[in-house]
């Protein structure tokens, strides 16, 4: 069975076939042996049992949990689907969901952005390409509590250099990141410079893998560089794409990093930033209130797994397998 | 990919403390050299060399009993600390302040010490009552205070000087203080006369109380009084008159930095921060602090940390003589000649005092007689949250100041319901 979603996606299509267990030298049918199929489990066994240990089974704590009134020091009493009416009743928990949604179409922007950039770094002849590529991937490495100061001092409004050189051009002085009009996008632009790099990467090696011989036919017929991307670039590069939104979009929608460093306590944009996930922090870790966090991550994982469900159902309409 | 994973971060957070224990917790109760070993946690790492001198002393007086600090920054102070909690490692002995107290209390984390107190006649008394007040719960005591702090108003003599104003004094009231905000004002030189920052302890705590009004009477919020939104307004009143920046001005640089860079005449402020005023050189040079300005009344906010006894300590007796001795007249002295903080035994803080000759630190100590007890209630940072998230339009000059209020009660009583359950 296919683990990725994308390989069953291609298997029911038929355009995988499942290798089909040949017959061994003495007649007999039987899988691989069981020598190799033991150390195989030896070899999957640290990152299986570290998965195990971290992810699913606090997940399925989180999910018990979740039905429970939690102690701030541990205990725990039976109190059904309460905590879910609260979360679903809270006015700043669907403020909170309506923000993360927002970053995650502002995430959605950092696609065409780093299409747009992995093609120009593709041109044949282009000088100091690794510089570039760095020069792109800094930021992503960057630890992102640096990044969120630095950007802080860009937004600020008494002496940021962004209010400095926009008096250049007249505009007047503007709290960015403490205005509630302004917050979440000057956010948003941050998370977006943070990871254009990421996708860079991706997509340099998807256009890497388009066969040159399309390039020189569409030349030899006359395409000039931009009817090139348009009809020979960009619809082979789809796949990655899509794999890139589905990133994208789960990695938006864990907003928290970002919105924790550069949010203080008395910023009077607070509320209007807040992401489920810096939500989720306050109620389990400031409001003692691990019961409801728990219910509210779950609500979150929902909300993940529909917008992903969704991007699978709608891939089919403009995605293009070689 | 990146994984922000919160437990993860938490239980990294929780390494080091859990590192550091596991020393002390080895052996149950006493190490190879037959002396038992503390823990001690604190957040604040300016005040661990005077602490050290106290731990000095108080091992002098018990040869057999070692301890040994452990240092979480504060970020990070409180879910390190219930974390360790939950998994046994948490320090015997630890700083404690009102926000945590009862929750703490309510949930059988602390040793309650009246029974110790009574023993051992510790010197309660000495210590201001609304101070030992925030350590009881239910009619039982679970801390003993090592300092405290009050809010005083802070000035810059010569912004004063050059605005032609008269400095502060006990004389003040609200109406005096306006005016001289109206006159500190240069929009040309960006001074602005005060800073009405979000600030509960410092800021609208203190005028709520002035006016009359009350954060939390009888498991009720206060917010919707009309006297409490008077002390509001107050704040809010300066902002929309262009007197103080505006919120969104003062939350990346805090009002006491543009108080410390000239930019504003005068501030309310905590007395800790006088090691911090004096640090400055412009406000070493001409700043000065004077008693808050009357309202309806006079008022302040007082707030200090207390030394708690962890309940799953197993080296209680130990813990209690630690924090028995932090409460005496001894330690307090101690503390007091480090300059860093004001001890709250009575007629220890001369040292305090004379440590910083150019400030009237006086007023601090004078206000102890009207100061009123930081509030808090079994899960105070849910209400606490919900202050800074309302109250933030109308400090920014957006206006609607009552309505926010009128809101934030609503908030805070749905929040003191539900800690009853």
């Amino acid at each position: 069975m296919a683990v990725f979603p994308s390989t069953a996606a291609a298997e029911a299509d038929g355009r995988i076939r499942k290798p089909r267990s040949k017959p061994g030298p003495d007649g007999g049918s039987r899988g691989p042996n069981s020598r190799t199929q033991r150390a195989a489990y030896l070899f999957i066994a640290p990152i299986g049992v570290g998965f195990l240990v971290f992810y699913i089974w606090p997940m399925i704590q989180t999910f018990g949990f979740s039905f429970t009134h939690f102690g701030p020091f541990g205990g725990h009493s039976w109190t059904g689907g309460d905590n879910y009416a609260r979360v679903v009743q809270d006015v700043t928990v669907w403020r909170a969901v309506g923000n993360t949604l927002l970053y995650g179409a502002i995430g959605l922007i950092t696609l065409p952005l780093s299409v747009a950039v992995a093609a120009l770094l593709n041109r044949r002849g282009l000088r100091g390409v690794g510089i570039y590529r760095a020069l792109y991937f800094i930021p992503f490495v960057t630890l992102p509590v640096a990044v969120g100061l630095v950007w802080n001092w860009l937004y600020n409004g008494n002496f940021g250099l962004l209010n400095e050189m926009l008096s250049w051009f007249g505009v007047s002085r503007h709290y960015w990141a403490s205005d509630p009009s302004t917050a979440l996008w000057a956010i948003g632009v941050v998370s977006v410079w943070q990871s254009v790099g990421y996708y860079l990467i991706i997509f340099i090696a998807g256009i890497k893998g388009i066969p040159q011989d399309y390039y020189e036919a569409a030349e030899l017929d006359g395409a000039g560089p931009v009817r090139r991307f348009f009809t020979i670039t960009l619809p082979l590069l789809t796949p990655s794409i899509f794999f890139a939104a589905v990133i994208c979009v789960i990695n938006s929608l864990q907003m928290f990093d970002l919105i924790y460093v550069m949010m203080s306590p008395t910023n009077p944009a607070l509320g209007s930033t807040q992401s489920v996930v810096s939500l989720f922090y306050q109620w389990a870790f400031q409001q003692n209130n691990q019961g409801a966090a728990a219910a509210l991550a779950f609500l979150l994982m929902l909300l993940t797994a529909a917008l992903t469900f969704l991007q699978f159902r709608l891939q089919k309409k403009w995605v293009h397998y070689a | 990919m990146r994984r922000r994973t919160l437990i993860g971060g938490a239980l990294a957070a929780a390494a080091p403390l859990a590192a550091g224990c596991s020393g002390g917790g080895a052996s149950d109760t006493a190490s190879a050299r037959g002396r038992t070993t503390l823990s001690y946690g604190i957040w604040d790492v300016a005040q661990a060399p005077v602490l050290q001198q106290v731990i000095d002393a108080f091992e002098r007086e018990n040869p057999g009993i070692s301890v040994e600090i452990q240092l979480t920054p504060w970020s990070s102070y409180w879910t390190t600390l219930r974390t360790s909690m939950r998994g046994g490692t948490a320090p015997d002995v630890f700083w404690m302040n009102a926000v945590n107290i009862q929750l703490y209390a309510a949930n059988g984390a602390l040793e309650p010490l009246s029974e110790h107190i009574a023993r051992d006649r510790t010197p309660v008394g000495k210590h201001p009552e609304a101070l030992i007040d925030i350590y009881a719960y239910q009619g039982k005591q679970y801390g003993l205070p090592k300092d405290f702090d009050t809010i005083g108003l802070w000035y810059n003599r010569a912004l004063f000087d050059r605005a032609g104003v008269k400095y502060p004094d006990e004389t003040w009231t609200w109406d005096d203080l306006r005016d001289a905000a109206r006159e500190l004002t240069n929009p040309r030189k960006r001074v602005y006369g005060i800073a009405a920052e979000m600030d509960r302890q410092a800021k609208f705590y203190p005028t709520m109380f002035g006016a009359g009004g009350y954060v939390l009477r009888d498991g009720r919020s206060g917010f919707a009084d009309p006297r409490s939104i008077e002390g509001l307004r107050f704040w809010t009143d300066l902002v929309d008159r262009g007197w103080s920046p505006p919120q969104s001005a003062m939350s990346e640089v805090r009002a006491r930095n543009l108080f410390l860079s000239e930019q504003v005449a005068m501030n309310y402020d905590l007395s800790a921060m006088a090691s911090l005023m004096y640090a400055g050189p412009e406000i070493k040079d001409h700043g000065g602090v004077a008693v808050l300005p009357k309202g309806r009344e006079r008022a302040t906010v007082i707030h200090g940390l207390a030394n708690v006894v962890s309940a799953k300590s197993r080296r209680k007796q130990a813990a209690w003589k630690f924090v028995d001795f932090m409460a005496r007249r001894e330690a307090a002295q101690i503390q007091a000649k480090g300059g860093i903080t004001i001890s709250s035994y009575e007629g220890t803080q001369d040292a305090w005092l004379k440590s910083m000759p150019e400030f009237d630190l006086r007023c601090f100590i004078d206000m102890l007689d009207y100061a009123v007890p930081y509030p808090s209630s079994r899960n105070t940072a849910v209400w606490e949250d919900q202050e800074y998230l309302l109250l933030g339009a109308p400090f920014s000059g957006k206006g609607g100041v009552e309505q926010a209020a009128r809101t934030l009660a609503k908030q805070m009583d749905r929040a003191l319901d539900e800690e009853g359950k």
